[in-house]
């Protein structure tokens, strides 16, 4: 059992695997929990595909790919921010036409290369064993960006979310953290792209956080919660893949999926019941 | 020194005599003419739209009460948000304490309608009230011990005590006033808009609310209430503003709650109206009312 624990991390990349695991889990249990509960996952995963667009130029172009995808997943962001205040069509639907105006310009610019591009493919999918040390200490500094920022401004962002009329009223600039908390999740999304792929990415916020949600009521607990459960789910889907010979990132994220499945059917006795003292006060049956 | 008996509320104790929460004479200080809250011919609206409300004057003295009374889409919360410069205003000015309303941000509390708020965003009721005593942009601040006693304080006063670690999205309607009642009494502002704050409340329920309200007015707080609910308006208010759009009458509750007016000001509501107005049609005892000349015309 130690050597099944132990053995893969004789080597280098599984070590450098299991770092930007951690980091992709700490960043992704604490931004998904506001994704989950402002019911943004269908803009985490625009905004996960719009960062091929980013991810192909930048390839092409010779730059730096990462860099490429988060200026993608930026703009998509403020472009998604903008929809929501003075759109004239849907949310999601201005969300969806944003998501495959970006995905489609990605695709388009790596047709336009004849040749294979198998490290473009590693950004779809996920290659978690081709994370480099330079792609490690990216993620490392975006996710210390964006834990200091949600440090920083949780008040903020919790009563943006909450009641953003009031919150206006006794001078949050609502506006900018609506936005702010948009590019929280870009920002996540690019951190864990490299390791779990656009694929999948947008798991690595909703899942962790869900699962969480369904046995705490509170933000605080529910972010440190989804944080552990998303480092479990990390680590036991590195082992299995490098035990069974698999993908790594759809193996994480279907450890993740069981285990909300798994909790989901665990509590739902105790979900059915509403409690007593709510009917018993007064005005509670108002 | 002989003993003074308490003055007279502008409404006169006749009224108050009528309804089962009498009202307790005001301290004086309230009738010098300072001002909590001024809207001089204020037109506010969204963008692209008509006008949602036109032309308003409104006056809440410190230390009083005033009622807002009118049907759903007659531009009440819109009014409230346009003082609170959540809806553009077109033209008019809007004073708190004698300032535009944002330099007097601390000393204004807000209570929005429930639709306006995610219930089901994990925070607790203490978490919630808390948000009142929010005073600024302050990066890695958290609430001081004076906010927390301050908000554990207001969820005391509103009876939700045993409550306070509770889920927010667990409460009742009426409980989820309440908490947003409490969140507006933290933030120990001078000047409370509350709207709709007896929807959907039982009767005992509103009866603990309005004495809260005058247990806030006796400290010298000062309450603008949007309300469809004529009875809690009549038995608390000490003016009453009946909104269509457009000021239609302005003054006392016993000269403001009068068929004539409530009819014009509630139009095709007028079925439900017409059975509470009768209460108050035998009061003719010289209260002051206001009711524009337009509307008469209208007739």
């Amino acid at each position: 059992m130690i050597d099944w624990i132990l053995d893969p991390y004789q080597f280098e990349f599984m070590r450098r695997a299991l770092l930007v695991l951690l980091v992709v889990s700490v960043v992704g249990g604490v931004v998904g929990t506001f994704v989950v509960h402002k019911g943004l996952a269908f803009s985490g995963d625009a905004l996960a595909h719009s960062t091929l667009a980013g991810v192909a130029i930048a390839f092409v172009n010779g730059a730096n790919v990462g860099l490429g995808a988060l200026i993608a997943a930026v703009a998509t962001a403020i472009g998604i921010g903008w929809t929501q205040r003075r759109g004239r069509v849907s949310y999601d639907t201005a969300i969806g036409i944003l998501f495959v105006a970006m995905f489609s310009l990605g695709i388009l610019v790596i047709s336009r290369r004849t040749s294979y591009t198998p490290d473009l493919f590693s950004f779809v999918f996920g290659n978690i064993l081709g994370v480099s040390q330079s792609d490690l200490l990216g993620a490392a500094v975006l996710g210390a960006a964006t834990l200091a920022f949600v440090a920083a401004f949780r008040r903020e962002l919790i009563m943006t979310a909450y009641d953003p009329s009031m919150a206006e009223t006794v001078g949050v600039p609502v506006r900018f953290f609506q936005y702010a908390l948009l590019v929280l999740i870009a920002v996540a999304v690019v951190v864990a792209l490299k390791a779990i792929g656009i694929v999948l990415v947008n798991a690595m916020l909703i899942v962790p956080a869900a699962t969480a949600s369904l046995l705490v009521r509170r933000i605080e607990q529910i972010m440190t919660l989804a944080v552990v459960f998303a480092v479990i789910a990390s680590v036991v889907g590195l082992h299995l893949s490098f035990h069974a010979n698999v993908a790594t990132s759809p193996a994480i994220v279907l450890v993740a999926c069981g285990g909300f499945a798994l909790v989901l059917g665990l509590t739902a006795r105790r979900r059915a019941q509403v409690p007593a003292e709510v009917l018993a006060t007064p005005g509670g049956g108002a | 020194m002989t003993a003074v008996p308490p003055p007279a509320t502008p409404s006169g104790p006749s009224l108050a005599a009528d309804h089962e929460l009498a009202r307790e004479p005001r301290p004086p200080g309230h009738e010098h003419g300072e001002l909590a809250l001024e809207v001089s011919d204020l037109w506010a609206g969204y963008p692209g739209q008509p006008p949602a409300i036109e032309a308003i004057d409104l006056r809440v003295p410190l230390g009083e009460i005033v009622g807002l009374v009118g049907p759903n889409g007659a531009g009440k919360s819109t009014l409230f948000k346009s003082i609170l410069g959540l809806v553009p205003s077109l033209r008019g000015e809007v004073r708190a304490f004698g300032q535009p309303v944002r330099e007097a941000r601390a000393d204004v509390a807000y209570m929005p309608q429930l639709e306006e708020v995610d219930w089901e965003f994990p925070v607790s009721v203490n978490d919630v009230v808390l948000m009142g005593c929010y005073q600024g942009l302050r990066p890695f601040g958290g609430w001081s011990r004076a906010n927390r006693h301050a908000a554990g304080e207001a969820i005391d006063r509103v009876g939700l005590g045993a409550f306070a670690n509770r889920q927010v999205g667990e409460l009742s309607g009426g409980q989820r006033r309440r908490v947003l009642m409490a969140r507006s009494i933290a933030r120990g502002s001078r000047l409370l808009l509350l709207d709709e704050p007896f929807a959907g409340l039982d009767a005992a329920v509103q009866h603990d609310l309005l004495e809260i309200l005058d247990a806030l007015v006796q400290e010298g707080r000062s309450v603008l209430i949007a309300t469809h609910d004529l009875s809690c308006v009549a038995s608390c208010s000490d003016d009453v503003l009946a909104l269509n759009r457009r000021v239609i009458a302005s003054g006392s509750p016993a000269a403001v709650l009068t068929e004539e007016v409530l009819s014009l000001t509630f139009e095709r509501h007028l079925l439900q109206v017409a059975s509470f107005a009768p209460q108050f049609a035998g009061d003719h005892s010289g209260h002051r009312v206001a009711v524009h000349d337009e509307h008469r015309h209208g007739e």
